[in-house]
């Protein structure tokens, strides 16, 4: 083909993109045009409305036929957008797709300049630059290499357990990897969902089940991922799996060992209902575990704190299940593609807003909590009551707690207002309490969401416009006394209420689990910047993270609700899955290389490469790189005192051309 | 340790006793406090209303004087009110160059230089954050056991800054005065208007809120109130017959925490100035106070 | 020099993953910063060879800004602290050279940080506009020109021989 290997006279295509008008409202397109005509060794420059589009690219592809042209340059968005598919058009067009270079005119320029003329002089210098990186360019290949078929899912809640059936359904292998004992994440606490109101254990425990049935499932719980090497397609992880001091493949799940326990009634918090209930040492977490598996809290474990423990629970236990001996294990595996499904935490009002009495009066209780009071799997056996054991005649939500709020988190948590709802009209069918919602906004954008909001001001639940100044137990008047007082301004009724009631739930809003940020660099992704794991584009690629194979499901990307977190967790399923079956994925070839010739044999580049790829070899005398270790970063390159190393579409020529280009014009 | 101390008029007028009761206990503390030369008036309430750019200019005196009298050493200022003048000069002046260039003419026809470098410091503060409970506890001599104390911060110095405290429950003073052994009450109304000066100027407002604060501590039977704060000390105490002549009886003895402090560390009843309550919190206290050579032998010390 | 302000121009090397994304999502959010700057893709800072900056520099750059992952944040686990300490080093020279420290500038941008982008660039163009232009290639053109003179004279004293320049010294004196 012609041009095809880069032989003879350079003859260059640039295409200016109008972008619609996100570039030429800024760029005059055409001048840049004219200008690039005028460029070196430029035998084709045109501007066009949308040159990612069919025309557009089949433009190129013409161009290249007419005018034998064996570089390309397109001038548009940014190269991370839109290099592959301009690559695909330059590799269809009969060229060698890397005999191309994309000049970011669009996030690079006209999107941050505010001046025309400004903005089109640098749509020049940096097409000059492109025009004059591209001669530089070699043709390559890329490296294939072949992909494992196995995934990692880190994560069970209702994200990861939705992502590993559906991978596992598919006939793929699945590791799912959860912290806590059981898998199920928040949705397990929770009684009702909204809009429909139908009961969150009856729709997720069988989900539970088939997770521990599925054949092609590994479920690891008191697990957690500590430490992922290598890259799309062959990462290697390390998962730390905690001791339980119970076997797992013996254990039944009788409870008889809980039962025999020392400790004759549970006398430490129980974490799952919020700490509103005692466990004992010896406990499962809750009634419908996945996996039906006791556990030891070596914590409050008196054979762990004092030895002297009589240990009831294994003379009782006949299977020999417990072990207190138990040690942490690290298994080895190997995946292809990681879906990433971490989750939340709920915003903790204890030091952050202690204005709402949380920990301070009694009776303020998080919206968590009292999920877990109406439930009838609670510490109250779905009966709402204070703390006294007493039921509350008026309760008061107070909505955007920890959310919409530049003091503590700016964002909108999206489930409150809904949640809010639910729980109001759960406990106004318990208990008859008048029931006062107080808002900022009502948010109900979703299927049937609307309407439920409607059903309940048909239910007589109050809702007052204002955010809450604070929870106070001061009475002011007689008729307070002994109750909370919410004060808020009614900022529809254009007043300061006091409100007095016996129940306060503070609906908290969603925020970054506290150690996102080390489980972003286990995984080597990005958060974003109120501590959320960054989606490779909010619209076109939402699963999607920057680094190729690992994909993200549910709250730990942004707050969403349960049909959105399942939603998303099918999409990164899927996105997984077309990756595997994929079978091979194609490396982008920028690897290094040395040029033994050239090589001094000085050993400086040995110790920089952080992947151990650069070997000395001894009987040469010279340094050699495995280009199936290199990851392309290129600082051996930078460091290199006799510039024998290269690094493919990177070489210092292209970047000094680029440099010089950017100047050029004075 | 050592601050410049930067007492007000009020430690010198009405709030003496926080200032023999300040000085004692940093003293006991072993914190040196250097009593800032030829201060002025800190530029509060009356300048503040009247002309703020002249109340800014006042300040700024003292903390030029302050700079220049040991550079790079924060100023403790016990008084809510200079507390919260000084800081709010120092936070408008950065904001505001206008001003800050009022502030500098101001100072330069007196020869005074200020960087806007000395910070603004109240002793609660220094007490919990540079000295810590655990060095404060190690003082206590006399454990205030039993001892039902409601906390009372006032406004000024949590708001609008709020640099050391949360501003609306804050919780510093608590765990000073737990770590002396009192108890220390839930008390909703910990951070509530006591008045001000309105107590002078619109009294039945000003009365009433005092009320409020009185009574609040009365019905969640403390013994007395602590406070960081002359006016709120003050208001609370010198017009609290009036108050209970109006609304209804109320006892309530209200004590600077530095006097409470004292009184853990051995000091005497005298030594912190408590005979100068109005309302004598003796009843309460007597059992903590020291007496004869114990008191005079800290004294001596 | 015209009568309009002076203008710097800046050469910006980004790492491909944190601070060119973080440029990136500058433009989606339409923030608007100074045109001053040019900005060439590399996949990691640690590719940045000082050898770049110098030759930026040389062909007129006013400044020089690299942008890279936060530490502990790279991509390629470690190229960002290789490239620090070249940066220190460097820094070292340039001000050996009469360059001026703030004419060269290394930041961590992490990809969420479009805004830290905005100001970054904005502050670099602002304290640069300051320092007045390096014009590196005008004063290699003065400095070839002290040169050749020096050269010229050396020959001159050389042609002359000792006495005479003694002589030329102090007349130039």
């Amino acid at each position: 083909m012609n041009g095809g290997n880069g032989d003879g006279d350079l003859r260059i295509g640039v295409y200016v993109c109008h972008c619609g008008i996100n570039i030429a409202s800024m760029v005059d397109v055409e001048k840049v045009a004219e200008r690039a005509a005028a460029m070196p060794h430029v035998v084709v420059a045109r501007d066009y409305k949308y040159m990612c589009s069919d025309p557009g690219q089949q433009m190129i592809a013409q161009d290249v036929r007419n005018h034998r042209l064996n570089r390309i340059v397109v001038a548009a968005c940014s190269p991370l957008l839109h290099e592959k598919t301009f690559r695909g058009a330059v590799e269809r067009a009969g060229l060698n797709p890397f005999f191309f270079h994309m000049a970011n005119i669009r996030e690079h320029d006209a999107w941050v300049h505010e001046n025309r003329d400004e903005a089109t002089t640098k749509a020049i210098d940096l097409i000059r630059a492109a025009v004059r990186r591209v001669g530089h360019h070699k043709a390559l290949e890329r490296r294939t290499v072949s992909i494992n078929p196995n995934v990692l899912v880190v994560g069970g809640g209702i994200a990861g357990i939705h992502a590993a059936l559906k991978i596992a359904d598919a006939g793929r292998r699945v590791y799912l990897v959860e912290r806590e004992l059981s898998i199920g994440g928040h949705m397990a606490k929770f009684d009702k969902t909204f809009p429909t109101l139908d009961c969150a254990a009856c729709i997720l425990t069988p989900k539970m089940s088939q997770v521990k049935d599925h054949p092609n499932i590994t479920l690891w719980t008191y697990s957690e991922v500590a430490g992922v090497e290598g890259f799309v397609g062959n990462f290697k992880a390390k998962i730390r799996r905690k001791p339980r001091y119970i076997d797992e493949e013996t254990c039944v799940g009788c409870l008889e060992c809980i039962e025999a326990c020392i400790f004759k009634e549970g006398k430490f918090p129980d974490e799952y209902n919020e700490g509103l209930s005692k466990r004992k040492p010896m406990y499962i977490p809750f009634p419908q575990a996945v996996p039906q598996v006791t556990a030891i809290d070596p914590e409050t474990c008196l054979h762990f704190k004092t030895g002297k423990c009589k240990q009831p629970c294994v003379s009782v236990c006949d299977r020999k299940a417990i072990d207190f001996d138990q040690k942490e294990r690290i298994e080895e595996i190997e995946v292809g593609a990681i879906v990433i499904g971490t989750g939340f935490q709920t915003f903790n009002p204890t030091d952050r807003l202690p204005q709402y009495g949380y920990k301070i009066l009694d009776n303020v209780y998080t919206a968590l909590e009292v999920e877990r009071l109406v439930n009838s799997s609670g510490p109250t056996g779905g009966e709402v009551v204070l703390r006294d054991g007493s039921r509350p005649r008026a309760v008061g939500i107070l909505h955007c707690i920890g959310s919409r709020d530049t003091k503590t988190n700016i964002w909108c948590s999206r489930v409150c207002c809904m949640y809010s709802l639910k729980l109001a009209h759960l406990v106004h069918e318990r208990t008859k309490a008048e029931v006062y919602n107080f808002y900022i906004d009502m948010r109900a954008p979703g299927k049937g969401y609307e309407e439920f909001y409607n059903r309940l001001l048909e239910e007589g639940v109050h809702f007052i416009r204002g955010k809450v100044g604070g929870v106070t137990d001061w009475a002011m008047v007689p008729e307070e006394e002994g109750r909370l007082v919410i004060r808020v301004e009614d900022t529809l009724g254009g007043f300061v209420r006091r409100v007095p009631v016996d129940m306060v739930v503070l609906s908290t809003g969603l925020e970054p689990r506290a150690d996102a940020d080390d489980v972003r660099r286990t995984f080597n992704i990005s958060c974003s910047t109120e501590g959320f794991f960054l989606e490779r584009h909010p619209k076109l690629a939402p699963v999607e993270t920057a680094s190729d194979g690992i994909y993200l499901a549910g709250c730990c990307q942004a707050p969403k609700d349960i049909p959105d977190t399942v939603a998303q967790a099918g999409a990164a399923a899927a996105e997984a899955l077309a990756l595997i079956d994929r079978g091979e994925v194609e490396l982008e070839p920028n690897t290094a290389y040395i040029d033994a010739d050239e090589c001094s044999g000085c050993k400086s580049c040995l110790s920089l490469c952080p992947y151990n790829a650069i070997s000395f070899i001894e009987e040469k005398k010279k340094a050699e790189i495995n280009e199936a270790l290199c990851k392309g970063c290129g600082t051996c390159v930078a460091a290199c005192p006799s510039g024998s190393i290269i690094q493919n579409l990177f070489e210092d020529d292209e970047i000094f051309s680029e440099i010089a280009e950017v100047l050029s014009d004075v | 340790m050592q601050y410049v101390y930067y007492p007000g008029c009020s430690l010198k007028g009405t709030g003496r006793a926080y200032e023999e009761s300040v000085l004692a206990v940093f003293d006991k503390l072993g914190i040196q406090l250097a009593e800032l030369e030829d201060w002025n008036c800190c530029g509060a309430t009356a300048y503040m209303s009247v002309d703020e750019h002249r109340s800014f200019a006042l300040a700024a005196r003292n903390l030029a004087l302050a700079e220049r009298q040991a550079p790079d050493t924060a100023m403790v200022v016990p008084c809510s009110g200079c507390y919260l003048t000084l800081n709010k000069t120092c936070h408008i002046v950065k904001d505001y160059p206008e001003i800050a260039q009022e502030v500098k003419t101001a100072l330069d026809r007196a020869g005074l230089e200020w960087k806007n470098r000395v910070e603004v410091r109240h002793p609660l503060d220094i007490l919990v954050q540079d000295l810590g409970l655990d060095t404060i506890r190690q003082a206590v001599v006399r454990p205030l056991k039993g001892l039902k104390v409601a906390p009372y911060y006032g406004c000024q110095i949590v708001r609008p800054y709020s640099t050391f405290d949360h501003q609306i429950y804050p919780t510093s003073m608590d765990h000073l005065l737990e770590a002396l052994g009192a108890t220390v009450m839930h008390y909703p109304l910990k951070t509530k208007c006591c008045g001000g000066s309105m107590t002078g100027t619109v009294p039945e407002v000003g009365k009433r809120l005092s009320y409020i604060l009185l009574n609040e501590a009365k019905k969640r039977e403390a013994d007395l109130m602590a406070t960081v704060c002359p006016l709120c000390q003050f208001n609370l105490d010198a017009y609290a017959r009036d108050a209970a002549h109006a609304y209804g009886p109320v006892n309530m003895p209200v004590v600077y925490f530095t006097q409470l402090m004292g009184l853990a560390f051995g000091l005497s009843a005298k030594q912190v100035g408590l005979q100068r309550n109005i309302v004598s919190a003796m009843g309460s206290l007597k059992k903590f106070c020291s007496t004869g050579a114990a008191g005079a032998a800290a004294t001596a010390k | 020099m015209s009568d309009r302000e002076f203008e710097p121009r800046i050469v910006a090397f980004f790492c491909s993953w944190c601070t060119y994304t973080a440029a990136d999502l500058a433009g989606v959010s339409r923030m608007k910063y100074a045109s001053n700057i040019r900005i060439i893709r590399l996949m990691c800072s640690g590719r940045v060879d000082p050898q770049f900056i110098m030759d930026a520099f040389a062909r007129g750059a006013d400044g020089v800004l690299i942008g890279g992952c936060h530490p502990g944040d790279c991509h390629y686990i470690s190229g960002n602290y290789k490239c620090l300490r070249r940066f220190h080093l460097l820094k070292r020279m340039l001000s050996d050279l009469g360059i001026e420290e703030n004419r060269l500038r290394l930041e961590w941008i992490s990809a969420a940080e479009g805004d830290k982008v905005k100001r970054v660039v904005n502050e670099m163009v602002q304290q640069v506009r300051a320092l007045g232009p390096l014009d590196l290639p005008g004063r290699f053109g003065e400095w070839d020109k002290e040169v050749r003179e020096l050269d010229a004279r050396i020959q001159q004293e050389h042609d002359a021989g000792p006495c005479e320049a003694h002589a030329v010294k102090e007349s130039q004196a």
